[in-house]
């Protein structure tokens, strides 16, 4: 049977259209018409979702997630993480291969596929790393993980440090038309930092990491590159001088993409307070001004990608010191609303951040997600823009907890998520 | 007579003592003024009081230390209190137990203070939203050393007589140091001015906007201060390259006869121990006794700790 969302505003940026209108979508799950031309009168008997007032997007693609498979699934698995994205309208996530084993072979590769294909409501696109082990010395068959699947290659929360290995995947890449993704710190300028280099550092008496470890990486990254040519992308950036940087090497007309985390865009180091350790986060936050400044980045299209950087971490490793407990936050059911934050703010206009979130990830990946076009699989997700909630971590279905936003009033709510047309979510 | 009028002073009402940061002027003034009849008391034959009878007072130290370890032991037991020092070494956080899970052990033993020594900074603030009874911060990684400056501020004032417009550099590792961190917090908010003075490589980001004037070097740091504070070259904390020798530091950072011609002529010389002779200070110096005041920093040590067992335990009450 067909169904239909109709009555409601349709925000799809890769099709340029923000009207009130219609999806409707055929029986196998795909869209067949969207736009004002779908109301109730013209899509026959399909099942009818009125849907006055809201906002339908395409599901969100979070772009940067760890998943627990294999290996942590006490932190998470593909079944709690997908009820914790459609909560949140996510219905693709890109997952990051630092698990145990690391994703760095066709075997593991293919096994998680299959275990994705079997638990995962959501659409999993799993990254494979770029060196074995991520170790950064040898790297990994990107031909063959490219033929089974994987949309890119990254070493996830560790940066090649070593200058000879990064030229060989660039250069290999460019081979194997392979995307190359960076998470960019320096081993050695950011060893045993836990926090923002700054006056808060000193103050709580914990190590630093500059803001020039992120730099160092990509200007060298970005100096090999303009040697290839490779599919690059930058993960995160935590730090007003890289947009710096970056639009220097745009100006010279080099092609490559960049991402920030969401809540490098809600959150400076202060939110830290006395050693809250769910924002200890990786690039760690930085000051009010590298907020704005990403803010900024993203607003003139400098940042192409906004993600959750969902790092679900179990209790325990979080109720330590901040110098000893785990890195990052879980974040992806949070990860829409936060987002529009920005727009309830007046900081960045709604469309650019939904582009952020859906057009812009699917094509960095080349993934079939992403727009409300015909043929698409109807992925979906139907919010309350005003809708004001408060984020608690009793109510969150992720499995971790660790949400760096423990009690945050924000606006703006899922209600549905499609899934190739399936309802799979509602409130 | 009082070390501070009386009428300055207010009494701290907090559980914990968990930083320099967390008292305000009146509250130092009367934690030092409470500390000096325990001075008195410390030099008598008869040193036992009996206002912490019945309590119980467990040291948890997990990194190792000799002069405060002993001086907390000393202050609980001049205080009637029963000490309990938990040894790290043979225990379980050996054995992978978490710093939370010992707190909650150490709690359900119904201890009434404890006073912790932690290599992470934050230690003893977690520790103190997970137990009942009060918690002391004896050192927390490179953040806070509290009852350090209180003795501090108490041998300046005892010797000195002030501690408002007297010049103290504090010189060496400030990067790895507690000590200056709370030494700063106290010795800026009671009036004096305080410089800081280090190689740029142990410089902590943006001290200067702790108040203090910032020198890297010790002949323009020293120019006509009161007190020098040498601090102890953390060389065990350092995970890097920040001095190329200890040599060379000595040659441009160390305190020696040479350098303290800069300072005033009666400057006088602090260090809260343990001293490193002969890397950060001249070996015959800090035995000067015209000079040095290392060991009334030992002594009133224990008195101000003392002082700060009886207003946290009151603070109960």
């Amino acid at each position: 049977m067909k169904s239909a969302i109709i009555n409601t505003r349709i925000i799809d940026t890769k099709n340029n259209m923000d009207e009130i209108g219609g999806i409707l979508i055929n029986e196998k799950g795909f869209i067949e018409a969207c736009g004002k031309e779908v109301t109730k009168e013209n899509v026959g008997d399909a099942k009818i979702y009125d849907c006055k007032n809201k906002l339908a997007i395409p599901g969100v693609i979070d772009g940067r997630v760890f998943a627990g498979e294999p290996g942590f699934e006490y932190k998470e698995n593909y079944r709690t993480l997908s009820q914790a994205a459609i909560s949140g309208g996510v219905t693709s996530v890109v997952t990051m291969p630092n698990t145990n084993p690391v994703i760095d072979n066709v075997s593991t590769f293919d096994f998680i596929k299959r275990r994705a294909r079997d638990k995962s409501l959501i659409k999993i696109h799993s990254l494979a790393s770029l060196t074995k082990n991520v170790e950064g010395n040898e790297i990994t068959e990107f031909g063959l993980l490219k033929l089974n699947g994987a949309v890119g290659f990254t070493d996830g929360i560790k940066c090649i440090q070593k200058n000879d290995v990064m030229d060989k995947i660039f250069n290999y890449g460019k081979n194997q038309d392979a995307l190359i993704i960076q998470f960019p710190q320096d081993n050695e300028l950011s060893k045993n930092g836990v926090i923002n280099e700054s006056l808060i550092a000193t103050k709580l008496g914990l190590k630093g990491i500059p803001d020039y470890a992120e730099h160092v990486i990509i200007e060298r990254d970005l100096r090999l590159l303009s040697q290839y040519q490779s599919k690059y992308h930058i993960s995160l950036i935590s730090s007003g001088k890289s947009l710096e940087i970056i639009n220097e090497w745009k100006n010279k007309n080099l092609k490559f993409t960049t991402g920030v985390s969401i809540n490098h865009l809600s959150l400076n180091e202060n939110d830290i307070g006395e050693f809250r350790t769910f924002l200890k986060l990786s690039p760690p936050l930085r000051k009010e001004q590298d907020r704005l400044d990403l803010i900024g980045g993203v607003k003139n299209g400098t940042i192409d990608m906004i993600v959750s950087d969902h790092k679900p971490e179990d209790e325990e490793s979080k109720r330590l010191t901040f110098q000893k407990c785990a890195t990052g936050a879980s974040g992806v059911e949070t990860f829409l609303s936060l987002a529009l934050e920005q727009y309830h703010n007046e900081n960045i206009d709604l469309k650019t951040i939904i582009k952020c979130i859906t057009e812009n990830p699917a094509k960095i990946f080349g993934i079939k997600a992403g727009s409300l076009e015909k043929g698409m699989p109807a992925d979906i997700a139907v919010l309350d823009l005003d809708k004001p909630w408060v984020v608690k971590r009793e109510n969150m279905q992720s499995k971790s907890k660790n949400t760096a936003i423990e009690d945050k009033k924000l606006q703006g709510k899922v209600e549905k998520t499609f899934l190739n047309g399936k309802l799979v979510f509602e409130i | 007579m009082a070390l501070f009028k009386t009428k300055q002073a207010v009494k701290y009402k907090k559980k914990h003592l968990l930083g320099i940061q967390d008292l305000s002027i009146p509250e130092i003034v009367h934690i030092l003024n409470e500390s000096q009849s325990f001075v008195e008391l410390n030099r008598k034959e008869n040193k036992k009081l009996g206002l912490l009878k019945g309590k119980t007072q467990i040291n948890l130290f997990f990194e190792s230390s000799t002069r405060t370890l002993s001086s907390f032991e000393l202050a609980g037991k001049r205080l009637g209190a029963d000490v309990m020092n938990m040894n790290v070494s043979n225990s379980a956080i050996k054995k992978g137990e978490t710093l939370i899970d010992t707190a909650m052990t150490l709690n359900a033993m119904h201890p009434d203070i404890l006073v912790i020594r932690h290599g992470d900074s934050g230690a003893a603030n977690l520790l103190s939203r997970k137990v009942n009874c009060s918690v002391i911060n004896a050192g927390d990684g490179w953040r806070e050393h509290p009852t350090q400056a209180l003795l501090d501020a108490m041998t300046i004032k005892m010797k000195i007589g002030k501690i408002e417009g007297l010049k103290i550099a504090i010189c060496g590792d400030i990067m790895h140091s507690r000590v200056a961190r709370s030494n700063i917090y106290l010795l800026t908010m009671m009036g004096a001015e305080v410089r800081v003075i280090a190689p740029s490589t142990l410089m902590p980001k943006d001290i200067n906007q702790f108040g203090v004037k910032v020198y890297t070097n010790m002949e323009d740091g020293l120019k006509d201060v009161d007190i020098i504070m040498m601090l102890r070259m953390q060389l065990e904390r350092m995970d890097g390259s920040y001095i190329p020798s200890t040599r060379e530091y000595y040659e441009f950072f160390a305190l020696d006869y040479k350098k303290i011609k800069h300072a005033k002529e009666n400057a006088l010389i602090m260090h809260p121990g343990p001293m490193n002779r002969g890397i950060e200070i001249d070996a015959t110096l800090a035995d000067d006794i015209n000079r040095s005041i290392i060991v009334q920093q030992v002594e009133m040590g224990v008195a101000v700790r003392m002082a700060c067992l009886k207003i946290l335990m009151e603070n109960q009450e």
